[in-house]
């Protein structure tokens, strides 16, 4: 295995990673809920009963992302084209519903409070994740763009 | 209160996307790709939440409810079943297509740029279609 040592960036990952621990830890204590962006999202899809709070995270959710595009951060590049990219969104959305969380809710959250579900659904998208990043990049690639 | 506590934490969970360029699909696929160059940050972002969140779980147990008061939303539910394992399946392969999970499908509209609305257009419509079809079969 080969570390991409250029693009490595072991501390800006430790302060984010930090951060995003912060806010977990937060929103359980002030809110009562657990901070999984696709349960916060896709709750409003059963019910608008409690859509203030949610809507709430999500606008501040959004406001970093405004501040950093005003003051010329890296825009994020999708490197999917139209069509893999509404694939790869309809299985995000029907993937996270499915199975309860993603990468906050099971990956941040719920192996924090070692949750045996959340440890096992994290492990299943992380090799889902690894696979088909092997299989566009390298077992097919150059087949489809 | 509550709200403006939940915009706060958002702003918190939005920046610690920032600071570590978990919003930015190269360094996601950067660590999903194992077998080209290998970015192994995104180990390490989930190295640094842990330890808080971990913390703010335990110091959330102990008090039995919400500092507002509100009851503590936390899964009860224990087994391991085909339909998490699948969902977390579907996901992997749609997180390793975009290099975007759903925060970081959140945060980039404030890019407001064409594909970040297209793939979170995609997403919402999964979600949805997913919870449609839940009502329908839960009610026979």
């Amino acid at each position: 295995m080969q570390i991409d040592w250029l693009n490595f960036t072991p501390w800006s990952a430790l302060a984010g990673g930090a951060l995003i621990g912060i806010a977990a830890a937060l929103l359980i204590n002030f809110n009562g809920r657990v901070m999984g962006a696709s349960n916060i999202v896709g709750g409003l899809f059963r019910s608008l009963s409690d859509a203030p709070w949610r809507l709430s995270f999500l606008a501040g959710l959004i406001a970093p992302a405004l501040a950093a595009a005003a003051f010329g951060a890296p825009r994020p590049v999708f490197f999917a084209g139209t069509a893999t990219l509404i694939v790869a969104g309809l299985l995000v959305g029907v993937g996270t519903r499915m199975g309860s969380g993603c990468t906050s809710g099971h990956g941040v959250c719920g192996i924090s409070r070692l949750s045996a579900r959340s440890i096992a659904a994290t492990l299943v998208f992380m090799l889902a994740g690894f696979a088909s990043v092997f299989a566009v990049r390298h077992a097919f690639a150059g087949v489809a763009s | 209160m509550k709200y403006a506590v939940a915009f706060a934490i958002g702003l918190i969970f939005g920046t610690g996307l920032l600071v570590s360029g978990m919003y930015l699909p190269a360094k996601v696929l950067g660590f999903l790709d194992l077998a080209g160059k290998w970015d192994p940050s995104l180990a390490f972002v989930m190295g640094g939440a842990l330890p808080f969140s971990a913390i703010g779980f335990v110091l959330a147990h102990r008090r039995g409810k919400a500092v507002f008061g509100d009851p503590l939303h936390i899964p009860e539910r224990t087994r391991i079943d085909p339909r998490l394992l699948a969902g977390a399946a579907i996901f992997g392969v749609g997180w390793g297509l975009s290099g975007v999970c759903p925060g970081p499908a959140i945060f980039n509209l404030g890019f407001a740029s064409g594909p970040a609305f297209v793939f979170f257009a995609a997403v919402a419509a999964g979600m949805a279609a997913y919870e449609a079809y839940d009502r329908v079969t839960a009610q026979p």
